[in-house]
């Protein structure tokens, strides 16, 4: 698979432009369902290392993947795609938004895509899991940081520091006799 | 000027390499810089600009483009957003280079899949939040529901799934039901 700066920049933007609510749907779905840059579990790792350091977690794996694909040039082609037109829409909305934040209709457009875009996110989560089909430590692991952190409210980080290394233990341990 | 261009640009560049698990991991702290701290601006201020951020397409990181526009303009936008994604995004394109070149190394591959269920479980986390702070109602339950299975199990455009939420929010409220 070659991908060029160029298609590095505007895959990116699309992923920014369209991340309403947050980029991790949409980026999954640019990156793997639509142009196929990655695999799903390809894309699942490098999502997994842009986790543990700091930093969003799209920006991160931006980063990575236009390294990947076209080195120094690309990972910056794929953070500027991803952070400048977003940015540029930000504005324009931050200069109208006194204008209509009041209207009735546009809170309820807003309220109604709120949720949708918390679907999006789950659903994308789900077709993951879905995809890569875990074996059951995986299944606990993913199960025990959603509830840490979803249900728990303990701090992303906090999570990651604690289950990381016991993942990565368990993932030794079951290959070591292989 | 210059000072508080000084100001936004160290403030961020410290909190950067703070972002464990995403830029809301330092929300709070960002606050306290700005509104206590520093004097940027008035709570509400702060948070009125989030809420903006949030609904604007793009990562979340973007809210700190937001605070570095509010408080100096257009530079203080480009110092605050390369403050905050400079650090991390160098701290990616080192791991990356280090992964390059550890190629297909075993300890490597250990790693990254013991990283996969937690990057799948926190996404999982982030949608669950995103869900349950948006104002639960039964129409945004259903809504949330529907956009879980949209992207669950079809790889059709996400744009389907945010637009028929949106098209629905306003017609419930043009009926008054929402």
């Amino acid at each position: 698979m070659n991908v060029s700066r160029t298609e590095l920049f505007l895959g990116f933007a699309k992923i920014g432009l369209l991340g309403f609510g947050g980029v991790a749907p949409w980026a999954r779905h640019v990156i793997v369902g639509e142009k196929r840059w990655l695999s799903e579990r390809e894309y699942a790792s490098i999502l997994g290392v842009g986790q543990v350091l700091p930093g969003p977690n799209t920006v991160n794996s931006a980063i990575i993947i236009g390294d990947h694909f076209q080195g120094t040039v690309g990972a910056l082609s794929a953070v500027l795609g991803l952070l400048c037109t977003p940015i540029a829409v930000l504005i324009g909305i931050a200069l109208i938004y006194d204008r209509i934040a009041g209207l009735p209709s546009v809170g309820a457009a807003i309220g109604a895509g709120a949720a949708a875009a918390a679907g999006l996110v789950i659903g994308t989560a789900i077709k993951m899991a879905r995809r890569l089909k875990p074996n059951v430590t995986a299944v606990a692991v993913g199960l025990a940081a959603f509830a840490s952190v979803g249900l728990l409210h303990v701090p992303m980080a906090l999570a990651i520091a604690a289950l990381g290394p016991v993942s990565i233990a368990l993932v030794w341990r079951e290959r070591r006799g292989k | 000027m210059s000072e508080l261009l000084q100001q936004l640009g160290a403030t961020f560049a410290w909190l950067s390499l703070l972002q464990f698990g995403g830029t809301n991991a330092v929300v709070p702290e960002m606050h306290r810089q700005a509104v206590d701290v520093l004097h940027w601006m008035d709570a509400q201020t702060f948070v009125n600009l989030f809420a903006l951020a949030q609904l604007a397409p793009g990562p979340n990181v973007m809210v700190v483009s937001l605070i570095g526009w509010h408080v100096a303009g257009f530079p203080g936008l480009l110092v605050a957003t390369v403050a905050m994604t400079g650090p991390p995004c160098l701290l990616a394109f080192g791991m990356s280079r280090v992964m390059r070149r550890a190629g297909r190394s075993r300890w490597l591959v250990i790693v990254k899949d013991g990283l996969v269920p937690l990057a799948i479980g926190m996404i999982l986390a982030s949608g669950w939040i995103m869900a349950s702070t948006s104002g639960v109602s039964p129409m945004s339950l259903v809504i949330t529901a529907a956009a879980t299975a949209f992207v669950a199990f079809t790889e059709y455009n996400l744009l389907w799934a945010l637009g028929a939420a949106i098209a629905l929010g306003l017609g419930a409220h043009m009926a008054g039901v929402g």
